[in-house]
């Protein structure tokens, strides 16, 4: 076990390193100069024309040193090394907009996002599993037909859609008042407030959110669930014990369920980074104060050391995701032959 | 195995026979009615899309002014393609304000590009069916444009993936060994970017266009159906006749492309009908934060944007919410009814 782990920590080298390329060269090779952006938030607005010819000798100096102060001089590939070298000691720089560092700002974040994403992940897995699980046992009743109907039509709502439905209809505005349209906790909360009463604000500032961040994996994952239940069903050792006389109950919840819950666990990985897209949507909706919001104001206001310090951070997250569910299916699969990348 | 091997051989006596797989496949496909739904469903938002000229236009199709007539709808292709020019009294002008014209308009007598001032934020009515927005545009004429944007950003987007993740599938498949191994390194690397962020972030980063659109969403989806294209090459590239082709001095691309890839197309279709529908979501959420198409181009996701931040015009939010949720539907629709007739073991898993 401790070689395998150690093994996908090793492969986990090349991928990051991908990643990052990947990102890092998205983000310096688009068109606008960094220095120059940096400037137009310090020096308001370097290459506006209305600056005069001997002020611009002056905005020039300064954006070389500039340039050189932060390595933008050297080629690229030094430039990577530079960032990849500053991320393993946590140094991302200043933010362009308000120079603020980009380390602490992502990690004042960090904690929204991995709630919203923990509450989703497990209403996923709390909803998708018994659903799969019913469905498979009743098959074709009217039950299962109506759950796997329902599921392939949820798959397909856009989440968008889906977030300004309930904004315009259930969120204040002319309509009904029954969640607050943002927001993590209500503006009157206050820290002599019973822990009861902070629970329940925030469990319904985060109840829409997390409904909207999972309703598209778990349509998705009861349908694997019901699939993988149906094959484990055929086999022949349920045959076997149903058989020896074991009760149903047993049967399912024994020895199906737990073959059927093996590809489940490596769904996780995919589930992930469509979890990290959505919470750009809804934190961006919802006013929720995320990475994912943070992630959309820096694109747009193309804050460079911001916006490649949370591809990294949320490459990262994902990797280990994909990891811990690796690592979930060595540990409930046996056959899973350490050493060897489950397929 | 054997049902595979079986399968395969179906397919390929098929293809010898008269008519061929695909119209085999068609006469399967017709056979469930809501995989054929799906497909009507599909082919109505194309024919919208093609003639939405036809259906929402500020000029009338036939226009009898000053004891003379005149086509203007087909005029204005004819002078998009410099064919014709305008008559002078007919250049730039409304023909809704033509004094004495008698004139034959479409269904919608607007154009998304129409702002109305006067009209903000009406609810659906009889003049503006599904409302207007807070410009005074016809929300209608809006979404029936709209899916020209939708749909050909799925069609080249999926267009796009399909070339990258055949090619990459087909090499690391029929190759093999290390070439296998680096390409599948590659798509891990894929795999692991949260691939909207990098969207968004691209997006964002290059000016406005729904070329450069396309293209990303297209660079960025690929994956997927590599995949699919790597597993299915690993696996016939060592049947029989694949092994004869080689043995007969056939080169590597003429194999791969002539007598693999044939065989190998069944999943990759499902996964490039999912892959239309997956393109035209991710277009909606890019235009509904307003990153990739240019801002003055009225599209699904842009109308539903507006709708976000004027929440009392409930009609901005339900209509071309829901036009992106059928159209969607019906893609998968279809991509499932193909997956059951093109590839049993696939059923099951999405």
């Amino acid at each position: 076990m401790g070689q395998y782990v150690v093994q996908r920590l090793l492969l986990l080298i090349p991928t990051f390193i991908g990643v990052t390329l990947i990102g890092f060269l998205v983000m310096r090779l688009a068109p606008g100069d960094p220095a120059e952006l940096r400037a137009a938030g310090g020096l308001g607005g370097a290459k506006d024309a209305s600056v005069s010819q001997d002020k611009r000798g002056v905005v020039d100096e300064a954006l070389a040193q500039w340039r050189a102060q932060y390595g933008l001089d050297k080629p690229l590939h030094v430039q990577y090394a530079i960032w990849l070298k500053n991320l393993f000691t946590l140094s991302f720089g200043d933010s362009f907009k308000d120079n603020q560092s980009v380390w602490g700002k992502i990690t004042e974040r960090i904690p929204v996002t991995l709630k919203l994403n923990f509450w989703s992940l497990l209403v996923v897995y709390l909803v998708a599993i018994p659903l799969g699980i019913y469905s498979a046992t009743h098959q074709n009743s009217f039950a299962d037909q109506a759950t796997t109907l329902i599921a392939f039509v949820l798959f397909a709502v856009p989440l968008v859609w889906a977030a300004t439905m309930a904004l315009v209809f259930i969120c204040g505005g002319d309509f009904y008042y029954l969640f607050p349209p943002g927001g993590l906790e209500s503006l009157d909360a206050a820290a002599n407030w019973s822990w009861w009463h902070k629970f329940t604000d925030q469990a319904w500032h985060l109840f829409l959110p997390v409904v909207l961040l999972s309703y598209d994996g778990f349509a998705g994952l009861s349908r694997y669930m019901r699939a993988s239940m149906l094959e484990v069903l055929r086999q022949d050792y349920v045959q076997v014990a149903r058989a020896k006389g074991l009760e149903e109950g047993v049967v399912v919840f024994k020895h199906v369920l737990r073959n059927s819950l093996i590809p489940q666990v490596t769904l996780l990985a995919s589930i992930l980074p469509g979890l990290i897209g959505g919470s750009v949507i809804i934190e961006t909706m919802f006013s929720i104060p995320g990475l994912g919001q943070l992630g959309f104001e820096s694109v747009l206001s193309r804050d460079y050391p911001v916006v490649l310090a949370l591809l990294a951070v949320t490459s990262i997250l994902t990797l280990v995701g994909i990891l811990i569910s690796d690592l979930l299916l060595a540990v409930v699969d046996p056959r899973i032959a350490f050493g060897r990348r489950a397929q | 195995m054997a049902s595979t091997n079986s399968t395969t051989r179906d397919a390929v006596t098929e293809t010898t026979e008269a008519g061929g797989l695909w119209s085999d496949v068609w006469q399967r496909f017709k056979r469930n009615p809501i995989a054929l739904t799906g497909f009507y469903v599909v082919c109505v938002f194309v024919f919208m899309a093609l003639f939405a000229d036809f259906i929402a236009n500020d000029k009338p199709y036939y226009s009898d002014y000053k004891g003379k007539s005149y086509f203007p709808i087909f005029r204005s292709y004819l002078v998009g393609l410099k064919l014709g020019k305008w008559p002078a009294e007919l250049l730039n002008v409304e023909f809704k304000k033509l004094e004495g014209a008698k004139s034959f308009y479409p269904p919608i007598p607007y154009r998304p590009s129409n702002i109305n001032l006067l009209e903000p934020l009406e609810p659906p009515s009889g003049r503006h069916w599904f409302g207007t927005d807070k410009l005074g545009r016809d929300v209608m004429a809006g979404m029936v444009h709209g899916s020209r944007v939708s749909l050909s950003i799925g069609f080249v987007a999926v267009g796009i993936a399909v070339l990258i993740g055949v090619v990459l599938g087909a090499i690391a498949g029929y190759f093999g060994s290390w070439t296998d191994l680096v390409i599948s390194r590659f798509f891990e690397v894929m795999l692991s970017i949260p691939t909207f962020f990098l969207l968004i972030t691209i997006a964002a980063l290059l000016p406005p266009s729904i070329f450069l659109t396309m293209f990303i969403i297209g660079a960025t989806s690929w994956v997927g159906i590599a995949r699919f294209t790597r597993n299915e090459f690993l696996r016939i590239r060592n049947l029989d006749y694949v092994t004869s082709a080689i043995a007969l001095g056939g080169t590597d691309r003429k194999v791969m492309f002539k007598h693999i890839l044939p065989n190998a197309l069944a999943p990759v279709i499902v996964s490039v009908v999912l892959g239309i529908a997956g393109a035209i979501l991710v277009e909606s959420s890019l235009s509904f934060l307003g990153i990739g198409v240019p801002a003055e181009l009225v599209t699904w996701g842009s109308i539903l944007h507006e709708a976000s931040t004027t929440t009392y015009a409930w009609w901005l939010a339900v209509f071309p919410g829901f036009a992106i949720f059928i159209t969607v539907l019906a893609y998968y629709l279809v991509g499932e009814g193909l997956r059951e007739v093109l590839d049993p073991r696939l059923r099951g898993l999405r």
